[in-house]
């Protein structure tokens, strides 16, 4: 639906998550967009009210009570156009209940097409819950058998560039056609198959799959092997989410035709918006959002684009698998005292299976801290692994690439080059004290050189990402006013610093002229308040074989900005390493937290 | 906005359960309105498609994929018998003869002149779906399964393990603060619903597989014993598919947890009963907890189905489910309105609760609270 951007002055969005449904209001207020009210409800896709319509009506109602204004007819209908006390001007809406959009996705090379078609599909938003390849070490009878078992929404298939050869993409498309697959949702319609594969091989495709599946073809997603040609296929997989997977979720139909633009899958939407975000600042970003099931991390590197779902690494349902896949050692590094290990075993499944319940006390949200610490950074070397050049791609090389060691496969997360790193989801968010969501961003994601620290203040980047489809300045200008909330910069060397000694030296003016200079010993970390809106000019020295983003051991001087915590400096070396004794590891917590504040000292001292 | 507390698990007896039997894919339904069926008895029947296979035939007889098709012995539809030659070629100026063989028997599906395979599909697979409990059927799903109804006593755990059986039941230990050690299952338990106390030992459950239990339920088991009873470190809350030889129910908790008295004695009053038990949890959306279900057909229903959560008052019966209280049962004595700082120095919605044995109220997030509900 066409609507003149310059005639929106309320926006009305809503998340539909697999829990809660978000409601947000976004208004004009003296010529600028703000995010003004945001109320929230039970998702209702479960019996007994299997119905996201209701889910959706209850928080906006709450939205329209905040904000003392009446958004909903006694029809039950969301009032449009705008007036000055009623209504909204267009509503839009994300989605990730019910699962989200689950796929599998199958490429001839593991690492070459079928990576390709793996991004296409984590891009557009979907979970992916398996590669098939040619290359996967399983025998055809086992690939038929967990295409069987897994019933995703659908299947994206590709293989071969164009013009290359045939059989092995086909071969995949007789292994999906003897899995005769089953939907997740709805018994009665065929399972959406799209292929995106060497366009010579469409007709055998068709041939094989098309009176099994339903068939889309689009345009070869790797087309030649130095090329990915993502969007048809990422297009393609939004259509067929809203066409047969929404529409088969109980109450999408009514949901679809009460929104003014398609709705979007939730990760989709905060792609956007972080790429936007990115372009328009001409930066390089990282943002993860943690949730009780899955953790999700996007990022943009030199404007490409890419996002991964760690899919059993969460806070709730998932904390018990990233203990297992952690490991006791690696979650009590960050605990700055001793807990008995069946105690904590039983702990952590007792939050599994009872997930919404909170700490209460200070040693269980340390506890808690810990081990999102865990989830994102594993969550974290996923995404590094995956968000690479483009494999199996021959570089041709001249004499001055003699001592540039990089590869094909590379991958594209280079930290000391990222601007901004962006924390969402519900232990970085309600994180009791700010401190605590920037020491998790730190320790988990171990920036290097200058880093900026934000977190999103109520989870509205899914809002936002499908606000800018509709309407880029509102969902811009929100972005920037109400959803970041900076809460400061990290400054860390990268390289391994010796005990004992300097990782560098430092300089800091600060805005009213004061300067601080001093030594960032190896281990410590310092911190300097540097307030929300204020920056400060900072050169660091670093010691030799230390970088800072100049090269080893050359000094940068940057302007650094401030936030809700401040400034810090963090002299434990990249990658990070803690001491292995369990006192001098204790102590050295103790300092860093004791020198943050992140936690009450009696909390420390125990 | 969300009740901020977790609805309790269901504990009662005179309860009317409807369970959906329903087929995975459509197929037939066996039983009709009305009649009265045993937890072992088929109400719907079906056939998965056969597993499949894929032969190379281009590579098996060294000819291109376009000939295969001309050297097929077989089309697409033949049955096949393992070791059948569903294809021959001939080389080097047709002295020798090579032969591509079915490797299982079925039927021939799909001959590809692009790959050159060929595809064999083996007998359709049957699917069953049983009663599960002892009720009747009030319901058919055409093709896809029917709703069987039941009265009795229906008992929600926390978490298990292992998938539908049935037993009757037996009672191993004297009181819900008891362990229950592998020196309290006895031979008579063969074929039983075991019931412990507040924990359950592996060696316990060992010795209960041994012995050829059905299924033990327990208030409390230690995560470290689930790892090495599973072998593995259980991640995701998916379970019911084991095929560990018995069914466990936890209803409280991981750790050492006194058994709801009331729930032990709800047990304890239908020893020798027949029961049906399923382990199965997800923790996900769509949430499936273990069950209990002891069915009493003759008795009066004294409430039916599920009602909704109730709400959470002054008075009300809660168990605590999070530490520093965890597994404490008490009273709702006040409910403020108003978010509280916590000792987390989370802001969250509290209650007070006068905790059983205990001289003073205490303050508890609502959000780690459950109802205990009748």
């Amino acid at each position: 639906m066409a609507i003149d951007p310059e005639k929106i002055n309320v926006i009305l969005a809503t998340d539909c998550g697999s829990t809660t449904t978000k409601a947000i209001l976004i208004q004009k207020i003296n010529g600028e967009y703000r995010q003004t009210h945001r109320g929230e409800a039970p998702t209702t896709v479960e019996a007994p009210f299997e119905d996201v319509t209701m889910g959706v009506l209850n928080s906006v109602t709450e939205v329209g009570e905040l904000a003392g204004r009446r958004l909903i007819d006694e029809n039950g209908k969301i009032i449009r156009p705008a007036t000055a006390t009623e209504g909204c001007d267009i509503y839009i809406s994300t989605s990730s209940a019910g699962g989200g959009l689950q796929m599998m996705v199958a490429g001839v090379v593991r690492k070459m097409t079928a990576e390709s078609a793996e991004r296409a599909a984590l891009g557009a938003g979907s979970i992916v819950m398996d590669v098939i390849c040619a290359n996967d070490n399983r025998l055809p009878h086992e690939q038929i058998e967990r295409i069987r078992q897994l019933r995703p929404d659908m299947i994206l298939l590709s293989g071969g560039i164009d013009g290359g050869t045939k059989s092995h993409v086909v071969e995949l498309a007789q292994v999906i056609a003897a899995a005769n697959p089953r939907p997740r949702l709805g018994s009665d319609y065929k399972l959406p198959v799209i292929y995106a594969g060497n366009k010579d091989a469409r007709e055998h495709i068709e041939e094989e799959l098309a009176h099994k599946t339903e068939l889309f073809v689009v345009d070869n997603l790797r087309p030649v092997l130095e090329r990915e040609n993502l969007a048809p296929a990422r297009e393609k997989i939004h259509d067929l989410f809203m066409e047969h997977v929404m529409a088969q979720a109980p109450g999408y139909s009514k949901l679809m035709a009460m929104t003014d633009a398609p709705i979007m899958p939730t990760p989709a939407a905060v792609g956007d918006i972080l790429q936007e975000i990115a372009r328009q600042q001409g930066i390089n970003a990282v943002a993860v959002d943690i949730g009780g099931a899955t953790t999700d991390v996007f990022s943009v590197f030199d404007g490409e684009f890419n996002r991964t779902v760690s899919a059993n690494l969460g806070m709730s349902y998932s904390i018990s698998n990233v203990f297992a896949e952690a490991g006791l050692d690696n979650v009590m590094r960050w605990v700055p005292f001793d807990m008995d290990e069946v105690e904590l075993r039983n702990s952590v499944k007792n939050k599994m299976i009872r997930p919404t319940t909170i700490p209460q006390d200070m040693e269980s949200l340390i506890f808690e801290q810990a081990i999102a610490k865990e989830a994102l950074r594993l969550a974290f070397i996923q995404h590094k692994s995956f968000a690479t050049r483009l494999k199996g791609v021959q570089q041709q090389r001249t004499i001055g690439d003699t001592f540039d060691q990089s590869s094909s496969g590379e991958t594209l997360v280079n930290m000391l080059k990222l601007d901004l790193l962006v924390a969402s989801g519900g232990v970085l968010s309600h994180a009791p004290r700010m401190s605590q969501t920037a020491l998790m961003l730190i320790d988990a994601f171990a920036p290097e050189g200058f880093t900026r620290l934000a977190k999103d203040s109520i989870f509205m980047m899914p809002h936002l990402g499908v606000t800018a489809q509709v309407h880029p300045k509102a969902a811009t200008e929100v972005f920037e006013k109400d959803c970041l909330i900076y809460l400061g910069t990290v400054v860390a060397p990268t390289g391994a610093p010796k005990a004992g000694k300097e990782t560098g030296s430092f300089e800091i003016t600060f805005a009213d002229g004061r300067v601080e200079k001093g030594a960032l010993m190896a281990g410590e970390i310092k911190f300097f308040p540097l307030g929300a809106g204020e920056t400060a000019k900072m050169t660091f020295s670093p010691a030799r074989g230390l970088d800072v983003g100049g090269g080893k051991g050359a000094a940068v001087t940057r302007e650094v900005h401030g936030g809700t915590v401040g400034l810090f400096l963090d002299g434990r070396g990249r990658p990070l390493e803690l001491p292995t004794a369990v006192a001098d590891r204790v102590r050295s917590l103790t300092a860093g937290m004791t020198t943050l504040d992140v936690y009450p000292a009696s909390a420390l001292t125990r | 906005m969300a009740h901020a507390y977790t609805p309790g698990l269901k504990v009662s007896t005179g309860y009317l359960l409807r369970k959906r039997r329903i087929l995975p894919l459509r197929g037939d339904v066996s039983v009709t309105v009305g009649q009265t069926v045993l937890p072992d008895d088929v109400v719907a029947r079906t056939a998965l498609p056969g597993n499949a296979k894929l032969v190379n035939v281009a590579g098996l007889l060294s000819i291109s994929p376009e000939e295969v098709k001309d050297a097929m012995l077989k089309k697409p539809g033949d049955p096949v018998t393992e070791g059948d030659v569903i294809a021959t070629a001939k080389s080097f100026f047709g002295l020798f003869k090579s032969v591509a063989k079915a490797d299982m028997t079925g039927t021939i599906e799909d001959v590809n002149a692009v790959t050159g395979q060929v595809l064999l599909r083996g007998a359709p697979i049957p699917v069953e779906v049983r009663a599960y409990v002892r009720g009747t059927v009030t319901e058919i799903v055409p093709s896809e399964g029917c709703v069987v109804e039941t009265f009795g006593t229906f008992v929600q755990g926390i978490f298990g393990i292992g998938g539908e059986t049935h037993g009757r039941v037996a009672m191993a230990c004297s009181s819900p603060s008891q362990h229950l050690t592998d020196d309290l299952i006895k031979p008579e338990h063969k074929g039983c619903v075991v019931v412990g106390g507040n924990l359950v030992t592996a060696k316990a459950l060992k010795k209960a597989i041994q012995i050829g239990v059905k299924a033990v339920v327990s208030g409390g088991f230690h995560d470290q014993d689930l790892k090495e009873f599973l072998g593995y470190d259980l991640g995701v809350a998916i379970t019911g598919h084991e095929k560990l030889g018995v069914t466990l129910v936890v209803t409280e908790g991981f750790g050492e947890i006194d058994m709801a008295r009331k729930t032990f004695d709800l047990l304890a009053a239908h020893v020798g009963e027949e029961c049906s038990v399923n382990g199965a949890t997800q923790i996900r959306a769509g949430v499936i907890r273990p069950e209990v279900v002891i069915p009493a057909p003759s008795a009066k229903v004294a409430a039916t189905g599920d009602t909704g959560p109730k709400p959470l008052e002054i008075g009300s019966v809660i168990r605590i489910i999070r530490s520093p209280y965890f597994g404490r049962i008490g009273k709702v004595a006040l409910l403020p309105s108003e978010p509280t700082v916590l000792g987390s120095e989370s802001r969250a919605r509290i209650l007070h609760v006068r905790l059983e044995n205990d001289t003073e109220d205490r303050v508890v997030p609502r959000a780690n609270v459950e109802m205990i509900e009748d």
